[in-house]
C-alpha cells in the first residue's frame, strides 16, 4: 500500500509493497482467521462502510471471497459485474468509475481483464482501489493468501524453495507470487516450456527451467498454475496430453517423491491436466486451505485500508 | 488553385537573427527582407522602411520545417483532427509543409481524395498540406492503388504508403515497388511482421513482462524492414522506412546503405526521447506503434542520427480524442501528437547532449525531407537566397518553456510531454511570405 495519494491508499500490486507491509498483513490475517471459526462470524470493524465489487471479468471465487470478507467485517457490499452492468452497453471504465464514486462508496474492489485498469481507476475515484486481478499483471490478494498459507503450514517463508509450474506468461498469479516470494526471501524457480515464459523474467530475481523433474527434487513448495486449452491454439505447446506428460503432477511423479513438497494451486484445478485427480484428492486440504485463508487475508486488507483511525 | 494570402504589402523585415541555410550553414547576425512572398534580401543592416519588423535577436532563422509523416485525419475522422486544426498545429510548430498519411476515411487512394486534401490545405493557407497516397486500394493489401493518377493530379503525390499497417503480402510489395520505379515515386513502408506483433500493446521485454501487457517484439519490425530492404535491393525501388524504432532496424538500414541500396529512413521524437520503462504508469499517451523501446534502442537511434544512418526526423503526429486514450491500456488507440513539440524535443534531446550540431539537426527537419520529397516542385528551398519563396521559421534555441497540452492548436491532446520543461521555441513562422505565427501564436 505504497500508493499513497493524499490520505488515501490503494492495493494495486505486490511489486509496490514493502516486505514489512506484507508481513503486517499476514499477521493481521491470522487474527481475522479466528473470526471465521466463530459461530457468529462477524465483527463490527467496518460497520457503515460500503464496498463495491466491480468485476469486469468472470470470477466466482475471488468475488465471493471479497464479499464474505467485507460482510464479516460488517461492511455493506454491492456487486457490480460486467454481465449485469452498463459496461456491457459500452459505457467506458471512466464513466463507470465516476458513477460509482457519485454513489458515495468507501472502497472499490476491481477485477478487470485489462492490465493496469485498477491503477487507471485511481485517477477517477477518491476512495481506495483494491486490485482483485488485472489482466496478466497482478493478483495481489491471491499472492498474499498464498504466503499466508505457506507460512501457516511450513512455519516460515524466508529461505523456502518454491517452484511455480505452468503458464507463467499469462499468469497474474505467477507475477504477484514472484514479487511476494522474493520480497520475503524465498527462492523461486519457474518451470515451463520457454514458450510459456515471458521475456526477461529472470530480471525479477527468479531462475527458470524447462525440466519439471529438476524442480521436484528441489522445492519445498510446488505451485501449479491452471493451464488453459486456448494456449494450444496459440502454439504455446502442442496438446494438453503433451503438457501433462512433461509438466503435469502425475501419479508416477507424485508417488516417487520423498519428501513430498507442499502442493498449491490457485484454483480452479484442471484435474487430469496439470494435476492427476488422485494426487489432487491427496493434496486437497492445502488447496481448500488457500481458499479459507483468502477470506481472512482479504479481511486484513479491507481493514487495513478502511478500518481503524483512518476510517 | 494557388495559395491565397498575398504577401503583406509592406513586407516583413526579420532583424538580427542568425540565418541557417542549406547549403551554407549558420551565419552570423543578419537581416532578412521578405516581400511579395519571396526573400528579397539577406544582408546586414537592412533599413526597415515600411516593413513589419520582427526582432530575431538571439534567434535562428531557418527554412520552414518539412513534416514527412503526419496523420491529419481528414476526411473521415475530423473529431480527432482536421486539416484546419492540423495546419494550425503545424504552423505553430514551425512547419511549412506537412505530408499526411492516407489512412483516412475514405482512404487517399485516388486523385479525387488526394486533391480534396490538397485543396483543403490550400484553403487554410497556413502550410502546404501534401498527401501521401495509399499503396493498395483502401489500404487493404489486395489491389494496387492508381499511383500514376495520384502522381499526375494537382496534389502531385510522390510518396506511397499503407502506413498504420504494413503491406503484408510480399508479392504485393514487390509489384508495388516495381510499379513505383516506373512512375518515379517513393514507397514509404510501415514495416511490421503482423503475425509476430499482433495483439501487442508495448515493446516486448522486461517491462511488458512486469506490467502484464502483450509485447511487440523488436523482431516484428526488423523482419519487416529486412524484407523491404531485400525487395528494394531487388527491384531498385526507392524505399523510405517510416518510424524506425529499434537498434536492429538501424543496423539493417546502415548495412543496406553501405551496399548501395536506395533506402532512407526516419525516426520519431518519441522514440529517441522516451523508453519503455516509463510505461509503469500505464499512461496511454505512451502507447504508439511502433512502441517505445528499450534504453539501448534509444541509444542506437541517437547513434543512427549521429552517423547519418537516419536521414529524417518525422513526428508520426497521430491525434486521438480523449475518450480513445482515457481507457484501458489494451483498448486505447496507438499514437501521439507531435507537431507542436518536435523542434523543442530535437533541440533538447539531440542538440543539447551533442548528438548532432544545430545545423545537422535542423537539416533532418528541412533539407533531408525536402530532398527526399523533391520539394523544389513546390517552390520550397532551403538555401535562403534572394528570390526564393519565403518559407521560414524563427526560433529561439535557448528559450525554455513547459509543454501545456491545453495550449495546443491540434484538436487532440494525446501527448506524453505534458509538464516537460524543454528548450527551444518557435516564435515566428513565415509561409509564402506571410507571417502566420508571431510570438509563438497564430496571427
Amino acid at each position: 500500500m505504497r500508493e499513497v495519494r493524499g490520505n488515501r491508499r490503494d492495493l494495486l500490486s505486490i511489486s509496490s509493497l514493502e516486505k514489512d507491509e506484507i508481513i503486517n498483513l499476514l499477521n493481521s490475517a491470522r487474527s481475522f482467521a479466528e473470526v471465521s471459526t466463530r459461530s457468529v462470524k462477524k465483527v463490527p470493524a467496518l460497520r457503515g462502510k460500503t464496498i463495491v465489487n466491480l468485476f469486469m471479468e468472470p470470477s466466482t471465487r475471488t468475488r465471493m471471497s471479497f464479499e464474505l470478507a467485507a460482510k464479516r467485517l460488517s461492511a455493506d457490499v454491492v456487486n457490480f459485474s460486467s454481465s449485469t452492468s452498463s459496461l456491457s452497453k459500452g459505457e467506458s471504465l471512466k464513466d463507470t468509475a465516476k458513477t460509482i464514486v457519485a454513489m458515495g462508496v468507501d472502497a472499490v474492489v476491481v477485477r478487470h481483464g485489462s492490465a493496469g485498469a485498477p491503477q487507471m481507476m485511481t485517477a477517477w475515484v477518491d476512495c481506495p482501489v483494491i486490485n482483485a486481478g488485472d489482466g496478466m499483471h497482478e493478483h495481489p490478494t491471491q499472492a498474499l493468501l498464498d504466503l499466508f498459507t505457506i507460512r501457516e503450514l511450513l512455519g516460515r517463508l524466508e529461505g523456502l524453495k518454491v517452484a511455480i509450474v505452468g503458464d507463467i506468461d499469462h499468469s497474474r498469479v505467477a507475477r504477484s507470487n514472484i514479487h511476494a516470494l522474493r520480497k520475503v526471501g524465498a527462492e523461486v524457480l519457474l518451470v515451463a516450456p520457454q514458450s510459456l515464459i515471458p521475456q526477461d523474467i529472470r530480471r525479477m530475481g527468479v531462475e527458470v527451467t524447462g525440466a519439471l523433474d529438476e524442480a521436484l527434487g528441489w522445492c519445498d513448495v510446488l505451485y501449479l498454475l491452471r493451464i488453459q486449452l486456448e494456449r494450444v491454439n496459440e502454439s504455446r505447446f502442442p496438446s494438453l496430453r503433451e503438457y501433462t506428460l512433461l509438466y503435469g503432477l502425475t501419479e508416477a511423479r507424485w508417488f516417487e517423491l520423498d519428501p513430498k513438497p507442499l502442493v498449491m494451486h490457485p484454483g480452479p484445478m484442471n484435474r487430469g491436466v496439470e494435476i492427476d485427480s488422485r494426487v489432487a484428492d491427496e493434496v486437497e486440504s492445502v488447496i481448500t486451505g488457500q481458499v479459507a485463508a483468502g477470506v481472512a487475508l482479504r479481511m486484513a486488507v479491507l481493514y487495513d485500508l478502511l478500518g481503524g483511525s483512518r476510517g | 488553385m494557388t495559395y491565397w494570402g498575398a504577401a503583406v504589402a509592406e513586407g516583413i523585415l526579420i532583424k538580427g537573427g542568425r540565418a541557417l541555410a542549406f547549403p551554407g550553414g549558420l551565419t552570423g547576425e543578419v537581416d532578412i527582407m521578405v516581400d511579395d512572398g519571396r526573400i528579397k534580401a539577406v544582408e546586414k543592416g537592412i533599413a526597415a522602411g515600411v516593413a513589419t519588423v520582427i526582432d530575431a535577436s538571439s534567434c535562428v532563422v531557418a527554412p520552414g520545417l518539412v513534416e514527412m509523416h503526419a496523420h491529419l485525419r481528414e476526411p473521415g475522422m475530423e473529431y480527432k483532427e482536421d486539416i484546419a486544426s492540423g495546419s494550425r498545429a503545424a504552423a505553430r510548430g514551425g512547419y511549412s509543409a506537412v505530408f499526411c498519411m492516407p489512412n483516412t476515411e475514405p482512404t487517399i487512394d485516388n486523385s479525387s481524395v488526394a486533391e480534396y486534401v490538397y485543396d483543403r490545405g490550400v484553403n487554410e493557407g497556413l502550410c502546404m498540406v501534401l498527401p501521401h497516397g495509399a499503396i493498395t486500394l483502401g489500404r487493404g493489401g489486395e489491389t494496387l492503388a492508381p499511383m500514376g493518377e495520384m502522381a499526375a493530379c494537382r496534389a502531385g503525390v510522390m510518396g506511397f504508403s499503407d502506413d498504420g499497417a504494413p503491406v503484408s503480402d510480399s508479392e504485393m510489395m514487390r509489384r508495388a515497388m516495381e510499379y513505383a520505379c516506373t512512375i518515379g515515386t517513393l514507397i514509404i513502408s510501415h514495416s511490421e511482421e503482423m503475425s509476430l506483433s499482433g495483439g501487442g500493446q508495448m515493446n516486448e521485454g522486461y517491462y511488458s513482462t512486469f506490467l502484464g501487457l502483450r509485447g511487440i517484439p523488436p523482431e516484428a519490425e526488423q523482419i519487416g524492414i529486412y524484407r523491404d530492404i531485400c525487395l528494394a535491393e531487388k527491384t531498385g525501388a526507392w524505399l523510405h522506412l517510416a518510424h524506425v524504432s529499434t537498434s536492429g532496424s538501424v543496423e539493417l538500414v546502415r548495412g543496406a546503405k553501405r551496399r548501395g541500396v536506395r533506402v532512407t529512413c526516419e525516426v520519431a521524437p518519441h522514440h529517441f526521447s522516451l523508453d519503455d520503462s516509463m510505461l509503469v504508469s500505464y499512461d496511454t499517451n505512451l502507447k504508439m506503434n511502433p512502441p517505445l523501446r528499450s534504453r539501448g534502442d534509444v541509444e542506437a537511434l541517437l547513434t543512427g542520427l549521429a552517423d547519418g544512418t537516419i536521414d529524417v526526423i518525422a513526428t508520426d503526429h497521430a491525434p486521438h480524442a480523449s475518450h480513445e486514450k482515457e481507457t484501458e491500456f489494451d483498448r486505447a488507440q496507438f499514437g501521439v501528437v507531435g507537431l507542436e513539440t518536435c523542434l523543442a524535443l530535437v533541440l533538447t534531446k539531440v542538440v543539447d547532449p551533442g548528438v548532432l550540431s544545430l545545423e545537422d539537426a535542423i537539416a533532418r527537419l528541412t533539407e533531408a525531407p525536402a530532398r527526399i520529397m523533391d520539394m523544389g516542385r513546390w517552390g520550397y528551398g532551403t538555401a535562403l537566397t534572394e528570390g526564393d519563396d519565403a518559407n521560414l521559421v524563427v526560433f529561439n534555441p535557448e528559450y525554455e518553456w513547459t509543454v501545456d497540452p491545453g495550449e495546443f492548436m491540434s484538436r487532440s491532446r494525446n501527448t506524453p510531454y505534458a509538464g516537460w520543461n524543454v528548450r527551444g521555441k518557435v516564435l515566428h513562422t513565415v509561409f509564402k511570405g506571410r507571417l502566420v505565427v508571431t510570438d509563438g501564436e497564430l496571427v
